[in-house]
């Protein structure tokens, strides 16, 4: 493997560690208001956060291409507020790796929230725990199994993004190109032996991921 | 200022649930800031366990007020409500709801954030002692015994100094012996942290030991309230009585303990019950006789083998089934349940003159730690 293909490796952990940094807060407070709250658009907001699993790829990065485009509402807003670009940029590939893998955060940690004895967070509250304490030393930690194979599928499920990453932020070398969009080129262009020691790689960041996870969500048995 | 106990707790709400049950609590006192304990008394679907989480916080009635001395707690005309964390009531649910996660110094330390480390400290080590937890410090729940469950749940309640004490069903998850065992001394932990203290209960004998007042209740609703004895032996009404059994509850005096046998005075009557329940030194009992443990005869036999042998009047006979349910007056109410034909051969009528007998191990002794004599 040369430098552009270590440069590949490195960027596509990069992406996905700070895309799955970033959808942690937001995937953790909606994974509770799912499981332990009765709100209106609660139907709505389940099946929003749904639909990146179940759509085409390349429709979701589509919709984000023109949400985010200079010229779509949120990237028009971007570029005069703060002069950023986002398609075509690394940017891109953060916010299509999130938005795919997010569901996945979110519905596992849900599941593990739910399954936490409301009784122990009542017993909380009577003994002068506020909502905030209740959460972080009552339902996280009984939660944990959920929160981390949650946030290992997540961080597995970037790595092997492909069709919305291509479609929002392109195959750019050395600015875009991830390991997925790359084995991808190398097919295309025949490059046999440029495509193997790349299989190899994400082959076992994802059984790692996977297999971790599975172990995690079986142990809470 | 009133002379008599000042009421802490009053409580007039309905509790109504989607499909389901409707709760209704009228005008439930709970008197003093010294110890008292009041039974919520009934099966298991009367709307007890809903009362205590009312009054914990944990469900909200939609009609109703909560005072707690004075304070609102929850007044539905002006939509006040206090959230469980602010009301420092110690809640003990049925199933202990320790946390899992945490060992037994961590749950029992988990509602004293907030006070200086010292403080923290001496109030963990305090409870420790006080509930024989010692060397239990890092187990997590799990590794311990029901009983030691229990007290680890107490404690953790307890050591925030609540105001008021909930305790849903305290010793129905253990077994047998360990429940015979801590129905005694319940009253008297309960009794050391005087307390005003309100528990659930579907046992008689639970209710009859651990309570001061006992309120029944039944589908939702509060049947009758009074003392131990007023409830047992004077039921308001027949699904009253239904719920209390028919079962003679008495307090008696303990006038004599010698030879493994004690001697009760109640009234004018003497019982003799087997003393080796009874823990040295108690002045003053319950007493529980089975109705079906009842011997009634026309003769005045003294050759009988029963130690109990006394003069007693028909007041009243109510037919149930192939069964008669006889009220006697012996000086004190007396339930006996005898079959139609026993009956028939008796000649029972109102008022007719017969001797009841009760072999002495069929009085069943229930001390009733008295709390002004504890320290």
């Amino acid at each position: 493997m040369n430098s552009a293909e270590w440069q590949i490796v490195g960027f596509s952990a990069l992406m996905a560690v700070v895309s799955t940094a970033l959808i942690l807060p937001p995937g953790v407070a909606l994974a509770w208001f799912l499981a332990r709250r009765q709100w209106r658009g609660k139907a709505i907001v389940e099946t929003l956060t749904a639909l990146p699993l179940v759509l085409p790829p390349v429709v979701t990065g589509l919709v984000l291409l023109k949400l985010f485009g200079r010229r779509g509402p949120i990237g028009a807003w971007l570029y005069h507020q703060f002069n950023m670009d986002v398609v075509f940029t690394w940017r891109a590939v953060v916010l299509a790796l999130a938005v795919m893998s997010f569901p996945l955060l979110v519905r596992t940690l849900r599941t593990a929230i739910e399954e936490v004895n409301p009784a122990l967070e009542q017993i909380a509250r009577t003994l002068g725990a506020s909502e905030w304490r209740v959460f972080f030393t009552v339902t996280l930690p009984l939660a944990r199994r959920g929160l981390f194979a949650g946030t290992l599928l997540a961080f597995a499920r970037t790595l092997g993004e492909f069709g919305a990453t291509i479609t929002v932020a392109g195959n750019i070398p050395g600015e875009t190109t991830t390991l997925s969009v790359a084995i991808y080129q190398y097919i295309q262009l025949g490059q046999d032996a440029r495509v193997w020691p790349l299989v190899g790689i994400s082959l076992a960041l994802a059984f790692t991921a996977v297999w971790l996870s599975e172990r995690l969500q079986r142990k809470r048995k | 200022m009133s002379s008599s106990t000042p009421v802490s707790l009053h409580a007039n709400f309905v509790k109504r649930f989607t499909d389901g049950p409707t709760v209704r609590v009228d005008d439930l006192r709970v008197g003093g800031s010294s110890f008292h304990v009041t039974v919520l008394f009934g099966a298991s679907g009367a709307g007890k366990t809903t009362i205590l989480r009312c009054l914990a916080g944990l469900e909200r009635p939609q009609e109703g007020f909560i005072r707690f001395g004075d304070e609102s707690w929850l007044e539905t005309a002006q939509g006040v409500f206090m959230p469980p964390r602010k009301r420092n009531v110690g809640f003990v649910p049925q199933d202990y709801a320790l946390f899992p996660h945490l060992s037994v110094e961590q749950n029992i330390a988990f509602g004293l954030r907030g006070l200086p480390a010292s403080e923290k400290r001496s109030r963990l080590a305090d409870a420790m002692r006080w509930l024989a937890l010692n060397g239990l410090e890092a187990r997590l729940p799990q590794e311990l015994s029901g009983g030691q469950q229990q007290r680890v749940a107490l404690a953790r309640a307890v050591v925030r100094q609540p105001r008021l004490l909930l305790l849903d069903e305290p010793l129905s998850a253990l077994d047998t012996p360990t429940r015979q065992r801590l129905r005694g001394e319940l009253r008297s932990l309960l009794a050391q942290l005087g307390l005003p203290t309100i528990l659930v209960t579907h046992d008689r004998l639970e209710a009859a030991a651990l309570g001061d007042q006992i309120v029944v209740m039944d589908n939702g609703q509060v049947l009758q309230s009074g003392s131990v004895a007023d409830v047992f032996n004077r039921p308001g009404s027949l699904a009253t009585a239904r719920i209390v059994g028919t079962d003679t509850v008495l307090t008696c005096e303990v006038v004599n303990v010698s030879d493994g046998l004690a001697t009760l005075s109640v009234g004018t009557s003497k019982l003799t019950a087997l003393a080796e329940e009874l823990p040295t030194g108690t002045r003053q009992v319950h007493v529980c006789i089975r109705a079906e443990d009842v011997i009634l005869t026309r003769d005045t036999d003294s050759h009988a083998s029963p130690r109990n042998q006394l003069r007693v009047t028909v007041r009243s006979l109510a037919h149930e089934g192939p069964l008669v349910r006889i009220e006697l007056d012996c000086g004190f109410p007396l339930k006996a349940l005898l079959t139609r034909q026993a009956c028939a051969e008796l000649e029972l009528k109102e008022g007719c003159p017969v001797t009841a007998m009760i072999k002495a191990p069929q009085i069943h002794l229930i001390s009733h730690s008295v709390a002004e004599r504890q320290t």
